[in-house]
């Protein structure tokens, strides 16, 4: 059984009188330990796609399986436990909280798991030290690069150890020495078993990943696996 | 759920220090508020306090007797009173009392003037016994006070006060002066020791003649309306006698059967409990006056907390992204507003209680004041109240955001 199952799935946004389709019947299946690049055209559907991945939105239409659970039954509680526990989620705009510390901020998924206060620390120290950050625990956000800040969001979706790494443009604004360094860490968790979805339009990302899903106008256009180098 | 409330509460301390200035802002309308409270609950309270103390003169085992005009019998001009047969009754015809102590009052009586020589000063001249020392808590400063003799003899002596010795200008010592009230050269045999004020009201400004020359000097034609203070040997006789003493007295006045006393028989708890009614009436309608103010500062904290949670939207969303619940983001504003309202009631208290010493230092001979643990308990209670039932709302708001509509939030 595949991982992640979505069937016939469309989302809709409406403006005024207008209905906007920003997914339109999308079927995709995700296998565990899959390295999958969604890219796509600006307006294509990639954010809504991996939002609803990430269990933050909900669709329109459509039903979403993940790891056997039907999400579209679920209240906004159990997503929240889905999202703390099950996805790591890496956000364009980092989205990290501005008055906690990397190493506060890396901690608080775990806060609401109920990990303890040591435990808690080990565990996100352990993940700093992980995306070579250990050095910059104590830094505010807005203390650190767009680079280090992307880490500390890196280090945030992994320290919950989820089964799927969803990530949208990680690299979007970034140089292409970080843009390198982050694309290795991503690989390494591959190798670790990691399953990794990755919203890029940057067809060099696209190319690293060993399956290359294009969207276009909200529907799937091309779905191909490339073979391991 | 523990875990989950440490985390919340150390979040809102992180957030209340965060915004030092604002959240003192916010919490201004409690510390006012609680203040107010504790200010004038110690004020009262500590004049409670006294007022009792005084009262404690009259000892448990006494009765008064004293008229009594019901509201309808004055509009229609009767005033009942309760006149010196009564007391020669009372004195005669019931047993087990150990003393008794008439006092009248100088209210209705056109003695209230002493002059010494060329001086004239306005006084309260009282007429009672030698047991009117217990009673009144009189201490001398020079001199004796009022003897068995005295009365029985009908001697010309007076006891005055510290007020009225400055007032006629009369020696430190002013024992073995005479003073004149109405026709009469008065001997001064004492001079009681200064009381001070109560509310403004100098305690220093009387002058106690024996019963029966007060009612000689007064000329007898007037039959004064006295109040009776009696004390006796055996406090399981009280309710008999007061029984007898109320027989005796609706029979002298000749009042029916099924009509109500003139007058009234009590002890000196129903005394302390009429004065301490006051008082609680003054403590509610204050609280009442006070809790409006407290219910203005809840709803400043719900505001600030309101413009809070759309501050942090974002935050919100982010919190909710990575996994917060609902109950999670609540415990955390709520706590937060909760804290808030507790440091204004915490402050509110320490203020209060401080303005309360300084308005008791600051009238004189006003008692101190004291802080009632109740009154600790209600202000720390209100508080927690205020930021519970106004600290909700916000912090409903922002558990119930959407987490991609909180991100989006810019
Ligand atoms: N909240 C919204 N309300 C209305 N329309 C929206 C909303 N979010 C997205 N859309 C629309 O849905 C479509 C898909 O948007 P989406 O953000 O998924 O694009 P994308 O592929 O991620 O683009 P980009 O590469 O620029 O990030 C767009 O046409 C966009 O205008
Ligand atoms: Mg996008």
């Amino acid at each position: 059984m595949s991982l992640l199952q979505i069937n016939d799935l469309s989302k809709e946004y409406v403006m005024g009188q207008q209905i906007l389709r920003a997914l339109d019947h999308v079927t995709l299946s995700i296998e565990r330990n899959d390295y999958v690049a969604i890219t796509g055209t600006s307006g294509s559907g990639k954010s809504t796609m991996l939002n609803i991945l990430g269990c933050l939105d909900r669709p329109t239409e459509g039903n979403y399986v993940l790891n056997g659970k039907d999400v579209s039954l679920l209240n906004p509680d159990e997503l929240a436990e889905i999202r703390n526990r099950e996805i790591g989620f890496i956000f364009q705009s980092f989205n990290l909280l501005t008055r906690a510390t990397a190493l506060q901020n890396v901690m608080q998924p775990l806060i609401y798991q109920g990990v303890h206060g040591k435990e808690r620390k080990r565990r996100a120290i352990e993940a700093l030290d992980h995306v070579n950050l250990g050095n910059r625990m104590d830094h505010l956000p807005n203390q650190l690069s767009g680079g280090q800040r992307q880490r500390v969001a890196i280090a945030r979706a992994l320290v919950t150890k989820p089964s799927i790494l969803l990530a949208d443009e990680p690299t979007g604004n970034l140089d292409s020495r970080t843009t390198i360094e982050i694309m290795k860490l991503f690989d390494e968790l591959h190798k670790q078993n990691q399953t990794i979805i990755i919203v890029t339009h940057e067809p060099e990302i696209a190319n690293h990943c060993l399956r290359i899903v294009r969207l276009e106008d909200g529907h799937v256009a091309e779905d191909r696996s490339r073979e391991k180098a | 759920m523990f875990f989950d409330m440490m985390e919340s509460l150390k979040s809102a301390l992180h957030s209340i220090r965060a915004h030092g200035f604002r959240s003192f802002l916010t919490t201004l309308g409690i510390i006012i508020g609680v203040a107010a409270v504790i200010a004038t609950v110690s004020i009262i309270q500590g004049l409670q306090y006294t007022v009792n103390q005084q009262f404690e003169g009259l000892g448990t085992n006494s009765l008064s007797v004293q008229s009594y005009t019901s509201l309808q019998d004055r509009l229609q001009g009767h005033l009942s009173r309760v006149t010196p047969n009564d007391l020669e009754l009372i004195s005669t015809r019931v047993e087990g009392i150990a003393s008794i102590t008439p006092i009248i009052s100088p209210n209705s009586g056109t003695l209230n003037q002493v002059r010494y020589g060329s001086q004239v000063t306005g006084t309260q001249i009282t007429g009672s016994t030698y047991t009117y020392q217990d009673v009144g808590r009189i201490y001398m400063k020079y001199g004796r006070f009022l003897s068995d003799t005295d009365n029985t003899t009908r001697r010309r002596v007076v006891v005055i006060g510290e007020n009225v010795r400055q007032n006629l200008s009369l020696p430190e010592n002013p024992v073995g002066q005479f003073v004149r009230i109405g026709d009469e050269w008065v001997k001064i045999i004492g001079l009681s020791e200064e009381r001070g004020q109560i509310f403004g009201q100098n305690q220093d400004n009387y002058a106690i003649l024996p019963y029966s020359t007060m009612r000689t000097l007064s000329g007898n034609q007037r039959i004064p309306d006295i109040f009776i203070q009696m004390t006796f040997t055996d406090i399981n006789m009280m309710e008999a006698i007061r029984d007898r003493v109320t027989l005796l007295l609706r029979n002298a006045h000749g009042i029916k059967e099924g009509k109500d006393d003139d007058f009234r028989v009590q002890t000196s708890d129903q005394l302390t409990s009429t004065f301490n009614n006051i008082l609680t009436t003054v403590t509610i309608v204050m609280g009442g006056i006070v809790s409006i103010s407290l219910l203005v500062g809840g709803i400043g904290i719900m505001n600030i907390m309101l413009v809070s949670v759309t501050e942090r939207t974002r935050e919100i969303g982010i919190c909710k992204a990575i996994g917060a619940k609902r109950h999670q983001i609540l415990m955390q504003f709520l706590f937060e507003s909760l804290l808030l309202c507790l440091l204004g009631g915490f402050v509110g208290l320490v203020l209060g209680y401080g303005l309360g010493l300084a308005a008791s230092a600051a009238i004189p001979n006003f008692p101190t004041a004291v802080v009632p643990v109740w009154a600790i308990l209600l202000a720390v209670g209100f508080s927690v109240f205020v930021g519970l039932v106004f600290g909700i709302m916000p912090a409903a708001k922002a558990a119930n955001l959407d987490p991609i509509e909180a991100l989006r939030y810019e």
